[in-house]
């Protein structure tokens, strides 16, 4: 497996346009940029960009993904070539969740998954911790996502399911700020919990961008293994909503948050990066997005070893891995032995 | 049944149940391709067959990219090459990457996509093919294949098994065993089929602990 990269155009008024084999970005009359298309998977385009049509035709065709996003990261449109998408994969998929038990057990893996890898976060925090208060509430935090963790066996529906996964959150939430560095959490603190919609702190605007990066992954991956990123099993369906590429990032969303406390910590991102719209709103100034976004492509870049592959495989190509992993699931494809052992996510250490 | 009703099955599937009825149902009934290597490689030497090309020797007339069909079993496809000679007796020939030196049980299933070829050109034409080759393009060899009873009825099992697969829309299971470690590293979808997680003690595991905080 090979990560082919994404490009990401962030600059206003980019003009993107087809020359021969390559991708050209033009600002104005000046040329910013030359990519060959036979190093892409995906462009991804912030907001106010254009782009030939000749250049869409030959994205379609080499299976090269163009994905809208509007000056936020919210997702808008997706161009996909005609080989995209398995009638017979969706059509079990639609099945699937009409099925009560299924739709349950999937969705209970995914809520496993994130409330592992972010009790990770925490517990290596705790680990870090500079003071005994810090370091108390970070173990206090960890110690009620185990319970919560405990407590998904015995969830009998998806309402008491959401509920929980809820309630972790609020806990995950409340001490995540305990890992800024401490002359850095006047600046970087979440008052209020998590908020969107818009973020109404720093750290939250933060995190919003990054999901919507990784959002933006596990739909793309979803789509390249045949599944309906709308037709999903913790999330509700809702016109718009990609409610599976939601449920298969849960599992992720603990990389971005310690991706985002690395960017703070080391001080690659400060609070003069951020800028306060009237009302109360934060956004992530367009020049801070591309320290994000460089930091984020180099992120996935990182080899890591995934407990089921004989070989390292990039963080980058992980949805990739679990979004076949659900495809399985989906099938009811058994075990050897005649066992279906259901989705499982990817736990990170 | 009559004939024509029967859902065709193209010939390069038969290949690829021969090869793997996993990899088969990941292509044909789930539309995966996902190249590597192998599948480049082949692409390019494919690209060369597809050329026009003018062949002179021994006044065979050559057809390239030629299609063919068999009601009767219910196969279609496309011949890479087949030379008619003189008297109209056709000849088919299978461009292959690699070389001849394959393996015997993986040059088999390349025999059984030629004899299907043979098959359909019998019914197409109404004259016996008793033989065809396959060309290796690496070693640049042509290998000929007699198309014998036995790999007829080859053929005509295995056309049944995929339109069984392709009615039942049931993936098939992974390779397992000696096959599996010798097929499975050069498959080209073996990315997409992850065939060690499957059967996987790591992945019975996770999901026993998926509850318990560690
Ligand atoms: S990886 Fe192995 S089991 Fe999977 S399709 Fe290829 S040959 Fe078959």
């Amino acid at each position: 497996m090979e990560l082919l990269n994404t490009l990401y155009v962030t600059t206003p008024e980019s003009y993107l346009r087809l020359d021969n084999d390559t991708l050209r970005v033009m600002l104005e009359d000046d040329t910013r940029l030359r990519v060959p298309l036979h190093h892409l998977n995906t462009v991804v385009c912030f907001g106010r960009i254009g782009l030939s049509v000749p250049l869409m035709h030959r994205l379609a065709q080499e299976g090269i993904a163009l994905v809208l996003l509007d000056d936020h990261g919210r997702f808008m449109a997706r161009l996909e070539g005609p080989v995209s998408g398995n009638v017979l994969l969706r059509q079990a998929q639609h099945r699937q969740a009409l099925d009560a038990a299924f739709t349950l057990d999937t969705a209970r893996a995914c809520v496993a998954g994130k409330i592992k890898n972010t009790r990770q976060v925490l517990m290596r925090g705790a680990r870090e911790a500079k003071s005994d208060e810090d370091r108390a509430a970070l173990s206090r935090a960890a110690d009620d996502l185990a319970a919560s963790l405990r407590a998904l066996p015995g969830v009998a529906d998806l309402d008491t399911l959401r509920g929980v996964e809820g309630e972790a959150a609020r806990q995950y939430f409340g001490a995540l700020s305990r890992l800024v560095k401490p002359d850095l959490r006047a600046s970087f603190n979440m008052s209020d919990g998590r908020n969107r919609r818009p973020p109404r702190d720093r750290l939250n605007a933060l995190l919003s961008f990054l999901y919507s990066l990784w959002m933006n992954d596990c739909r793309s991956a979803l789509e390249a293994t045949g599944l309906d990123p709308q037709v999903g099993f913790l999330h509700a369906l809702r016109p718009g909503r990609a409610a599976l590429a939601l449920d298969l990032m849960e599992e992720f969303r603990a990389q971005a948050d310690r991706l985002a406390l690395t960017l703070i910590n080391r001080g690659q991102l400060r609070a003069v990066d951020f800028q306060e719209r009237e009302g109360g709103g934060v956004l992530l100034a367009t020049e801070a997005r591309k320290t994000v976004l460089v930091a984020f492509q180099e992120r996935k870049k990182e080899e890591i070893q995934h407990p089921l592959l004989t070989q390292p495989v990039a963080l980058g190509l992980v949805p990739l891995v679990q979004a076949r992993l659900l495809a399985r699931a989906v099938r009811g494809e058994s075990e050897p032995d005649g066992q279906r052992l259901g989705y499982v996510p990817f736990i990170t250490r | 049944m009559a004939a024509e009703d029967l859902e065709p099955v193209a010939l390069s599937a038969l290949q690829h149940w021969a090869y793997c009825p996993r990899q088969c149902g990941l292509i044909h009934l789930e539309q995966a391709f996902d190249d590597n290597l192998h599948t480049l490689r082949g692409n390019a030497e494919h690209a060369r067959t597809d050329q026009p090309g003018v062949e002179t020797a021994k006044g065979l007339r050559v057809e390239r990219a030629l299609p063919l069909w068999h009601d009767a079993l219910g196969l279609n496809g496309k011949a890479d090459v087949v030379e008619f000679s003189r008297s109209g007796t056709p000849y088919p020939v299978e461009y292959k990457h690699g070389s001849r030196h394959k393996a015997a049980d993986i040059a088999a299933c390349d025999e059984v996509q030629l004899a299907a070829q043979a098959l359909c050109l019998e019914a197409m034409t109404g004259r016996p093919v008793l033989e065809g080759a396959i060309y290796y393009a690496s070693s640049r060899r042509r290998q000929p294949v007699c198309i014998d009873e036995a790999l007829r009825e080859r053929v005509r099992q295995i056309t049944q098994a995929v339109r069984a697969m392709l009615a039942s829309g049931q993936l098939p299971p992974p390779l397992t065993g000696p096959q599996a470690a010798r097929r499975c590293k050069q498959c080209s979808l073996h990315d997409r089929c992850q065939p060690e997680t499957l059967g996987n003690s790591t992945l019975r595991a996770l999901r026993q602990h998926l509850y318990e905080p560690d």
